[in-house]
């Protein structure tokens, strides 16, 4: 649990993404805003859906209905903090639904990154508790990990359960060269992806 | 206009494999006949916004979904259909109650807008006005769905 009182901590979110990278080689995943840009600048396969152009808030939504089309694979959504903080109720429509392939996210740098790191609609002085958050509306195990090395030692571990379950990453900002490189067009992507899909 | 069975009957014909909705008073009573069918599911989200991305997700995983939802919801949820229709270009269907367009003195706004809104978003409509009209659901679903293109039925509904 987050302490008010603790000073942030948060880990490089390239090296935090390459855990995720390392670990779900043959995952669906979905990313968005940030993460679309970055991600297929560090590694680029056939199913990851990097969802841009988006509907902010749309990545969740978008994810658990490939988890629930899909049972036979596992599905990893990235999602933003503001892009999560836009759709909070997509995390009850998930828990309904209950797919067990599929993992959330959330990339928790406390800012609109995409547009210029402007503050979130959230309170500056009490940072929100995303795993909080997730446990309220019925996630079994929600984690957080602000220490790489903790997050790389647990990693395993984590994604190995039986979901949906949910996952803070408290990060900082991502490498402005990684934000502005270009996410790949949705016209080359989607293609691929139904291709893999039926592999 | 349908009943409940009648509607599940034909969104069985129709090889729908998911109903992604928020009801309304029309459509709610639906819920029964729709859970009761074999190889129709139905998901509730909490707002219309939801609803698209998450039968793109369907979409694009292989499944057959169908958006329901009022036009209210409709509005609420422009960006989300902006998006999964005209970026990602998938041939989504949905089912639209429109509230109050049978009460032709209704001063209800959402019905003022129904129809100058189907058109600013260019969608490709067939509305549903009467009984009579009922076959025309059927039709324009398997025509959308033989020019892979997005389609809605816009339902005539009275007041809530």
């Amino acid at each position: 649990m987050k302490s008010q009182a603790k000073q942030r901590t948060e880990m490089p979110v390239l090296d935090a993404l390459q855990v995720l990278i390392d670990h779900c080689t043959d995952w669906i995943v979905v990313t968005n805003q940030s993460s679309s840009r970055s991600w297929p600048k560090l590694v680029r396969r056939p199913l990851d859906l990097h969802y841009n152009p988006s509907t902010m808030g749309g990545a969740v939504s978008l994810a658990l209905g490939l988890a629930i089309a899909q049972p036979q694979r596992r599905v990893l959504c990235v999602s933003g903090d503001g892009a999560l903080l836009m759709n909070l109720g997509s995390l009850v429509t998930v828990v309904t639904c209950a797919p067990e392939n599929l993992v959330v996210c959330v990339l928790d740098n406390e800012m609109y990154e995409v547009t210029g790191g402007q503050q979130l609609p959230a309170p500056r002085k009490k940072p929100l508790d995303y795993s909080a958050l997730a446990k309220g509306v019925g996630f079994e195990f929600p984690m957080e990990f602000n220490d790489l090395a903790d997050w790389q030692k647990m990693s395993k571990h984590f994604l190995s359960h039986a979901g949906p379950t949910f996952l803070t990453l408290t990060v900082g900002p991502t490498p402005i060269e990684y934000l502005k490189s270009p996410t790949p067009p949705m016209s080359e992507m989607l293609p691929q992806f139904r291709a893999a899909l039926e592999t | 206009m349908f009943t409940g069975p009648e509607f599940a009957a034909t969104l069985s014909e129709l090889r729908f494999t998911h109903v992604v909705w928020v009801p309304d008073t029309t459509i709610g009573p639906w819920e029964e006949a729709i859970e009761a069918t074999d190889g129709l599911q139905l998901i509730r989200v909490c707002r219309e916004g939801e609803a698209w991305p998450l039968a793109a997700g369907l979409h694009l995983g292989g499944k057959q979904p169908l958006v329901v939802m009022q036009t209210t919801g409709l509005y609420e949820s422009g960006d989300a259909l902006r998006n999964v229709i005209y970026d990602l270009h998938l041939p989504l269907f949905a089912l639209i109650g429109v509230r109050n367009w049978l009460v032709a003195d209704s001063k209800d706004s959402a019905r003022r807008f129904a129809e100058p809104l189907v058109h600013a978003w260019q969608l490709n409509a067939v509305w549903l006005n009467t009984p009579e009209d009922k076959p025309k659901f059927y039709a324009h679903v398997r025509a959308c769905r033989e020019q892979q293109i997005a389609g809605v039925a816009m339902l005539a509904e009275g007041a809530p």
